[in-house]
């Protein structure tokens, strides 16, 4: 499984926003590795920490919020001591963003081409012809028809996918390392999804790019991912291979999840859902943020469980299924 | 499969540009189209002075007081010039002076609200980008700039500074970076929390380019607004300094140096020396504050009913 060095190490991230009414631990001691060329599936309810785990990860997370780690490693360079400027060259470069929401992520007064030639122009010295030529072929590869044409277009002229295709674009045009995509197909038509699903995934081996892509929806990773981790209330609470994961969680959370999908149950069977909703961040339980939740809890779940792990996996359970 | 092909094949319209598109929209009010027609005749009136103007006003040698203080419609004493406006004391043709006089008028307002927008921009999107302390003092600078009547603290600042083309456009920009400041502060802190600039920082620009190329665009539209009817603002408020004799120096008379002029014979009859300048400042004014208004409708389209 790890074979080589690792793409991207992220060792006890934490990231905590200082309130008046107190410390609130959005991400809560995150650590995972991701390999070259594989895509990690980041699974969670909203409010689980994952989109700050995404900003924390790009150092885009504002003030109130505090960003600590014991290490985040990229290509064997410490990123947590890394200076502002040297953020700079990295974002848009070797590590690339594609945000949540499609239709905002594009400035509306600068046309597409303007756009992507700017990602380009700002991390490499190329003149402004070639530059366009690199950005025709992204818009090419991501799938959109008469890209020549497209450079001139403004982001209104464009629809919900093609701009999604465009702001995906903009994420490979200099041929990053590595991709974090926020929820980027969330608000698409599904047909749209599945077509973007695809084409992410055959970027990702064609150009050897690792993508890490967070989601709410287990059944839009579990075809793409290489990898999951399942988020709850900011900590990773399971982590493992996307075919084990799915076929035997260890983490009732997960099993819930799981339980709550649709896919592979007869028509008319019934969907269990996870009782109860997420607890606020500001008033965790003082043991598994689960617990009041489980079907499974019993006096020991009181406790912070440990992070147990067997056979490349790993799980905050301390009555694991 | 043909008939799929040639809808395949139909090419796409293209889009018309915006600026057509905004100037379509604007000249659909009757009243922007002809605010608009009108600021465009002054505004040629003003750049043409020199070739139309029947006179040069300013040069001694075609003025004559042979012709001081005669009614419009008037011949001049030697038959050449028919002084269609009347003549002022000094034997000068008003519509003449006020050619010459539209002239300076907007270009200083022009210039005036230009630098004004310039400094105020500059310094309101500095407050937004960086917060904090530096925008809590500069915006405490603007509150009080604007809690002072403009036009106190422009007689004030001529008072001290005297007469001038430089120290009359110094205080016009003094008594207006203000407006501009707030209002680019305002749109920029908008503008900030939208997820295209969350993408920009994300694409690795530095923090000055996305200030500067992707958020101020953004702004620009109440900026736009705001300047249009800061420079009617700066016409009015040159015109009242130049009025009590402390902005434009006489070389250089505005529309307001001209209603001064005639103010004096105003019961004595002679209105036409301080009335068609006046007349001529509130077409220039009126015309911009309409274009201004339509300017807000037509870039609100929520507002455009």
């Amino acid at each position: 499984m790890s074979s080589g060095l690792p793409l991207l190490t992220v060792d006890g991230l934490t990231t905590r926003f200082r309130m008046p009414q107190g410390a609130v631990t959005a991400v809560n001691d995150v650590s995972f590795e991701l390999q070259p060329g594989r895509i990690l599936g980041l699974v969670g309810e909203s409010g689980s920490g994952k989109s700050v785990t995404a900003l924390s990860l790009l150092n885009l997370v504002d003030k109130p919020g505090q960003v600590d780690a014991r290490a985040i490693v990229f290509k064997g360079e410490p990123l947590h001591r890394a200076s502002p400027s040297r953020w700079n060259a990295l974002r848009g470069d070797r590590i690339a963003l594609v945000s949540q929401d499609p239709m905002m992520s594009l400035n509306p007064v600068i046309r597409i081409g303007e756009q992507l030639v700017e990602t380009i122009r700002i991390h490499r010295r190329l003149s402004a012809a070639d530059a366009r030529r690199i950005a025709i072929d992204a818009l090419e590869r991501v799938g959109i028809p008469a890209p020549v044409e497209r450079m001139q277009a403004w982001p209104h002229e464009l629809s919900g996918g093609m701009r999604q295709r465009v702001a995906i674009a903009n994420a490979l045009v200099n041929q990053p390392d590595l991709i974090i995509a926020d929820e980027p197909t969330t608000a698409l038509d599904v047909t749209i999804q599945a077509q973007i699903l695809y084409e992410m995934k055959r970027l990702a081996r064609d150009s050897g790019t690792a993508l890490i892509w967070i989601t709410h929806d287990l059944a839009v990773v579990k075809d793409l991912a290489d990898e999951l981790c399942v988020m709850y209330a900011g900590r990773i609470v399971e982590r493992g291979p996307v075919a084990e994961l799915i076929r035997a969680p260890r983490h009732p959370y997960t099993r819930g999840l799981l339980d709550s999908l649709p896919h592979g149950r007869s028509a008319g069977g019934r969907l269990t859902p996870i009782r109860g909703a997420a607890p606020p961040l500001s008033r965790l339980p003082a043991g598994c943020a689960f617990a009041p939740r489980c079907p499974r809890a019993a006096a020991a779940c009181g406790e912070p469980p440990p992070l147990s792990s067997a056979g490349g996996r790993e799980f905050r359970c301390v009555r694991p299924l | 499969m043909p008939a799929a092909l040639a809808i395949a094949v139909t090419p796409v319209p293209p889009a018309p540009s915006p600026t057509r598109l905004l100037l379509k929209r604007f000249l659909a009010s009757p009243v922007g189209a002809v605010a608009l027609g009108l600021l465009l005749l002054l505004a040629l009136l003003a750049v043409a002075a020199p070739l139309i103007a029947p006179q040069n006003p300013y040069d001694l040698a075609t003025v004559s007081v042979m012709n001081s203080d005669l009614v419009p419609g008037s011949r001049s004493e030697d038959g050449t010039l028919t002084f269609l406006l009347g003549s002022d004391a000094a034997g000068r043709d008003i519509l003449s002076a006020i050619l010459y006089g539209l002239r300076i008028s907007i270009g200083v307002g022009i210039a005036s609200a230009l630098i004004a927008l310039l400094v105020g921009t500059a310094l309101g999107l500095v407050a937004a980008h960086f917060g904090g302390q530096v925008d809590a003092f500069l915006m405490r600078i603007v509150d009080l700039q604007l809690s002072f009547p403009t036009i106190l603290v422009a007689l004030t600042l001529l008072a001290t500074l005297g007469q001038g083309v430089d120290k009359t456009l110094l205080a016009l920009v003094i008594v207006q970076w203000a407006y501009y400041a707030r209002n680019v502060r305002g749109s920029a802190l908008v503008e900030r929390r939208k997820e295209y600039v969350e993408a920009a920082i994300g694409q690795g620009l530095p923090a000055l380019r996305v200030m500067f190329v992707h958020i101020l665009p953004n702004c620009m539209a109440p900026l736009l607004v705001t300047a249009t009817l800061q420079t009617a603002h700066a016409i009015t408020l040159e015109a009242t300094m130049s009025f009590l004799g402390i902005g434009l120096p006489p070389t250089e008379p505005s529309l307001g140096l001209l209603i001064a002029n005639g103010f004096e014979y105003l019961l004595s009859n002679k209105y036409w020396v301080s009335i068609y300048p006046g007349i001529a400042l509130v077409l220039l004014v009126g015309a911009i504050n309409l274009v201004g208004d339509r300017l807000r409708a037509v870039l609100n389209p929520r507002d455009d009913q």
